[in-house]
């Protein structure tokens, strides 16, 4: 949104009938400026907030930068990529963000395709599924994960005791299966209502006819719903796996990243509260963010997902 | 098709649950937020002795107040500003026709993508020179930040249903623009930005990571900071009890938004991402 391009990119406007720049009536051009000053207050917060500290983030990353030693700030390259990425830490916390990712997005897509057929197709209390599921949606991570840590602290909580041996929080695996417990009822919902809208593409008379036809339910679900719904399949994929590779607030609470329950988000935090190193710490808030950047490019251009927006004129 | 009893109890079953798997952990929070200091550690579901306690406690301690107003004022403020910002760009990109009109689409999708944990160590440093840290503004800052590509999306599409010739007509039959705006389009353009205002809201109150990151003392921490740095209103009593309190105090406004405005949140969240 550069206003300094505007001879250039001004193609756009002009993409009637006329391929070549015709000289803009006063209308049009009124309106243009009209669109760019209307746009301006949000692209400029936009970018304060976002581009601009990452970009002082590229430079923090390449200096030698503590906090305890704030004099001694020096320009050193690579040297703190380097030691990132040779840190079994952060490999470690790439492989559990990884599981979490993976395995909650897997779980989610299924369980929110059933939840969305619910909502969907029951035949009664739709409004009352869709009110409770919103509960999910809505609650504070922070006080779901309060609930959960509870509920598998040994002798006090309800399902420590229903399942309880030991304390699942303190071991590797389980606290991990429990952090995604709790990423998976709290955005399963999120999931569903997309995939309903998705559901709701689906043209009702194409499922008579092939039910006409002898499709089983299951052949209607597999060979009429889903390849109709890839489009809103891969947009909630989209959205569900960078939201999970960024997890933090359940892992903060149910296990603070002990026992090596860490994700990348809780490393890069750490690594500026505790180890109070900011050229670290910006050297992992870049490569988390390369990280995305490469799921974002792989879901859009690898599967195709249509990103909306991106295609304004439909 | 005749619609049987046995789908009928099958649908009911369904419903069913869907709704107790959605509800248990919130009953539990409840439950454990009236179970009295001698009964907390004990695992059943529903508390044996009731108490108030816990509430009276946590609204008699700044700890927690002082937070939930914070909490309330960061939020009210950056969701105005959020939406009032983001209701102009919309406009521009449902009505207008200007270049650079994709660049800032593709511009507010990338940052909803946008990892917050790499904006944590700029921010700080960022806020620390500025003098933001640990202040209202140096949370709402970020917060209409990461709002406004939820608001742009949302008002986009609903930008785009609103019956724009509806102006033309009134104007036509004697209103004056600023009564063709009051009388006609505010009406129609209003339950997308109540929509957009609720799920910008939620998103601020919900936030947690730049909540504790960009704060240090209770003059800014919101509700959700301020219950995981939570130890109770003495040093001796066990925090269960208090912070399951607050955690439902912070539950309800959310519950209330989704009692009232299920539609309205439903059209919201599925708006931008299906019509694109």
């Amino acid at each position: 949104m550069s206003t300094s391009t505007q001879p250039v990119t001004g193609g756009e406007t002009a993409a009637g009938p006329a391929r070549h720049r015709v000289r803009l009536s006063e209308g049009a051009r009124a309106e243009r400026r009209l669109g760019w000053l209307l746009c301006a207050p949000a692209v400029i917060v936009m970018i304060a907030v976002t581009a601009y500290p990452v970009a002082y983030a590229v430079y923090l990353s390449l200096e030698r930068y503590d906090l305890r030693f704030p004099n001694q700030a020096k320009f050193i390259g690579f040297s703190n990529y380097s030691a990132v990425l040779s840190s079994p830490y952060w490999w470690q916390a790439l492989k559990v963000t990884a599981i979490i990712t993976v395995v909650s997005v897997a779980v989610e897509l299924v369980l929110g395709m059933l939840l969305a057929l619910l909502m969907y197709r029951t035949l009664f209390g739709r409004g009352s599924v869709r009110t409770t599921i919103l509960v999910p949606y809505g609650i504070v991570t922070v006080a779901a994960a309060f609930s959960w840590q509870y509920a598998w602290t040994p002798s006090e909580g309800y399902l420590a005791a229903a399942f309880g041996s030991g304390a699942p929080l303190t071991k590797t695996t389980a606290a991990i299966a429990i952090i995604i417990l709790a990423e998976i009822w709290k955005t399963t919902p999120f999931m569903a209502l997309l995939l309903m809208a998705g559901l709701s593409l689906v043209p009702e008379d194409l499922l008579k006819a092939a039910k006409v036809d002898g499709a089983t339910a299951w052949q209607r679900f597999t060979m009429v719903t889903l390849p109709l719904m890839k489009p809103a399949i891969l947009v909630a994929l989209l959205f569900r796996t960078l939201d999970a590779f960024r997890v933090f607030d359940n892992i903060f609470i149910l296990t603070a990243g002990g026992h090596s329950t860490g994700s990348v988000s809780i490393l890069g935090y750490d690594n500026l509260f505790t180890a109070l190193n900011l050229g670290i710490g910006s050297a992992i808030s870049i490569l988390i963010f390369i990280c995305v950047a490469i799921i974002a490019f792989l879901f859009i251009k690898g599967f195709g997902a249509a990103v909306p927006g991106t295609s304004t004129g439909r | 098709m005749a619609t049987t009893a046995r789908q009928k109890a099958g649908w009911g079953l369904a419903n069913t649950v869907a709704i107790v798997l959605a509800l248990i952990p919130v009953l539990w929070i409840v439950s454990l937020s009236f179970k009295d200091p001698s009964s907390i550690t004990d695992p059943t579901f529903i508390p044996v002795k009731w108490t108030w306690g816990n509430y009276s406690g946590i609204f008699h301690t700044s700890d927690f107040i002082r937070p939930l107003i914070n909490s309330i004022g960061i939020g009210l403020i950056a969701t105005f500003i959020s939406v009032l910002l983001a209701s102009m760009a919309a406009y521009a990109v449902a009505r207008l026709r200007f270049p650079g009109k994709n660049v800032l689409i593709g511009m507010s999708l990338l940052i909803a993508m946008f990892p917050l944990v790499s904006l944590v160590t700029p921010m700080f440093n960022i806020e620390r020179s500025l003098g933001l840290f640990n202040t209202w503004p140096g949370l709402i800052i970020p917060y209409v930040a990461f709002g406004l590509p939820l608001g742009i999306y949302t008002l986009s599409a609903f930008f785009r249903e609103i019956p724009w010739e509806l102006e033309k007509a009134a104007k036509m039959d004697g209103a004056t623009p600023f009564q063709a705006f009051t009388k006609v389009i505010a009406p129609l353009a209003a339950p997308g930005m109540v929509t957009t205002a609720i799920l910008v809201f939620l998103f601020c109150w919900n936030e947690f990571l730049l909540a504790i990151s960009l704060t240090s003392t209770t003059a800014a921490r919101t509700a959700p900071a301020a219950l995981a740095f939570f130890t109770g209103n003495s040093q001796f009593a066990v925090p269960t009890g208090s912070i399951s309190a607050a955690a439902v105090v912070i539950t309800i406004p959310i519950i209330i938004f989704v009692l009232f405005f299920q539609r309205r949140i439903v059209a919201g969240l599925t708006s931008g991402a299906v019509k694109g």
